[in-house]
């Protein structure tokens, strides 16, 4: 396949971006989207031209690390899968292909494709997580019986890998589905329970000082999520939070 | 759940704090105030609608709604604060939703994954803002002149002839009409989407989408006959 290719260029976070263009041939179809972007690179570095930044890890499907906006959308056209898992198959030859950045005003461009997504990790430590009483005497978890309905709908909202897709989908860059994953899979459990009430006010707090916008049941980040998180989880915070506001 | 929180609203103080400043409290506070109008819509339609087939139970249930002070005094400013409340929320929402992504992207293929209406609500919103301005020079000015500044004399007959004669003009019918055409694009997705934003999203959304739904095509178009019943009777 003979591709081109419309990449954002920015050499570093206060540096003014540009759109550049570069063709590139013989692009497998069997490749992932991540193989030919590094076939890219060989060849923009065999020209003396800085190769392109774009942030990976696992190349599984299952860290969140990559990203990319392709063909104006995020991790590309294909559905619940990532960047790394897209496949050049996707494409047709002759294609032109627009990749950019995921854009919020709470994921700041690093370089190129880079983006900084630590808002997110600020929002899970501000209390996506269930305090243990470490000092020997913990409770064996599997004595807890727990509602199989709940345990389900509790891994789902788990399965959430904080990849940013919600966000850069969205038209608000509302992270409203990342952080009611969150919320929701511990809300969920038995173990969550008792620190509900603070983790939903300080979770979603946290959401808003970031700068993320406000959710307009559009739908879109459940249908550009990579792990199909689903609305539900949005409605569950919604009244997690009415009910701890109201609480007090 | 939901009947936890709604029995909280009753009996403890509102955090007003969180609820108006917080972006899921926004959220719930445009939900609420949406369904509130949509309340009133009902009640709207069905009074215009009865206009259809009799003008003197008409014109006894507009007199009753123009004179009795309940009406007038309490559910009248209650009504005037939701919508002007709803709209004012929307621009305050939809500026901070910009302010969200400062760089906008070269190609953004929002149809792939939303619907249109879902995208543009502060677009068909925006029309039938100016719709009401037009609505009330039509009618909620002229009726509040008669029996506030000029003081009238009380004619429990005039409704009627009044709304009829307003619809013999056929551009007053046609921007009824385009309004009320924006009016439902707005409920289709406002609709079913303020349940999801006050928290209901169970094994009964499905029947709600569908409800409201039907409620977005079925309300606007039965104006949309109003307007044109009493235009192509005055002609």
């Amino acid at each position: 396949m003979n591709l081109t290719l419309k990449v954002w260029r920015q050499a570093n976070a206060e540096a003014k971006g540009r759109m550049e263009t570069y063709p590139i041939a013989d692009v497998s179809p069997d490749m992932s989207f991540l193989e030919m972007m590094d076939v890219l690179n060989e060849q923009l570095m065999g020209q003396g031209i800085d190769p392109i930044a774009f942030d990976h890890d696992c190349r599984e499907g299952i860290c969140g690390m990559c990203s990319m906006f392709i063909n104006g959308e995020a991790h590309g056209p294909d559905r619940l899968v990532t960047t790394c898992q897209l496949h050049m198959r996707k494409f047709n030859d002759g294609d032109t292909i627009t990749i950019e950045p995921f854009r919020a005003k709470a994921f700041p461009v690093i370089k190129d494709l880079t983006v900084d997504r630590s808002s997110f990790d600020r929002v899970q430590q501000a209390g996506g997580f269930v305090s243990v009483n470490t000092s020997g005497n913990t409770q064996d978890a599997n004595s807890i019986p727990i509602d199989k309905h709940d345990a389900d709908k509790a891994f789902d909202a788990a399965a959430c890998i904080g990849c940013g897709a919600c966000v850069a989908t969205c038209k608000n860059a509302s992270a409203m589905l990342f952080v009611s994953a969150k919320v929701s899979q511990y809300a969920l459990l038995p173990q969550g329970k008792v620190e509900a009430t603070d983790r939903v006010m300080n979770m979603v707090k946290q959401m808003d000082e970031e700068g993320f916008g406000n959710c307009t049941n559009t739908g879109a980040c459940e249908v550009e999520c990579p792990k199909g998180i689903s609305l539900e989880n949005i409605a569950r915070m919604n009244r997690e939070y009415l009910y701890a506001s109201l609480k007090g | 759940m939901l009947l936890r929180v709604y029995a909280l609203i009753l009996v403890r103080k509102l955090n007003t704090m969180s609820l108006t400043s917080s972006t899921i409290g926004r959220k719930v506070a445009m939900a609420l105030s949406g369904l509130f109008l949509v309340v009133f819509l009902t009640q709207h339609f069905t009074i215009n609608f009865i206009s259809v087939f009799s003008e003197n139970t008409f014109n006894e249930i507009s007199h009753f709604m123009g004179n009795n002070p309940l009406v007038q005094f309490i559910l009248q400013p209650i009504l005037i604060f939701g919508v002007i409340f709803h709209f004012i929320m929307g621009f305050v929402l939809e500026i901070q939703n910009r302010k969200s992504r400062v760089v906008q992207y070269n190609m953004y293929k929002g149809s792939a994954n939303a619907s249109w209406v879902s995208r543009n609500m502060i677009w068909s919103g925006a029309v039938v803002l100016s719709f009401l301005g037009l609505h009330f020079y039509d009618f909620w000015f002229p009726e509040m002149n008669y029996k506030y500044v000029e003081i009238l004399p009380l004619d429990p007959n005039r409704y009627y002839e009044e709304m009829t004669h307003k619809f013999h003009d056929y551009l007053r019918v046609i921007l009824y009409v385009i309004s009320f055409g924006f009016l439902a694009l707005h409920l289709f997705h406002g609709f079913a989407s303020s349940f999801q934003s006050v928290g209901v999203n169970n094994k009964y959304s499905e029947n709600i989408k569908k409800f409201a739904i039907a409620f977005s095509v079925v309300i606007p178009l039965g104006f949309i006959f109003i307007a044109l019943f009493h235009h192509i009777n005055s002609l």
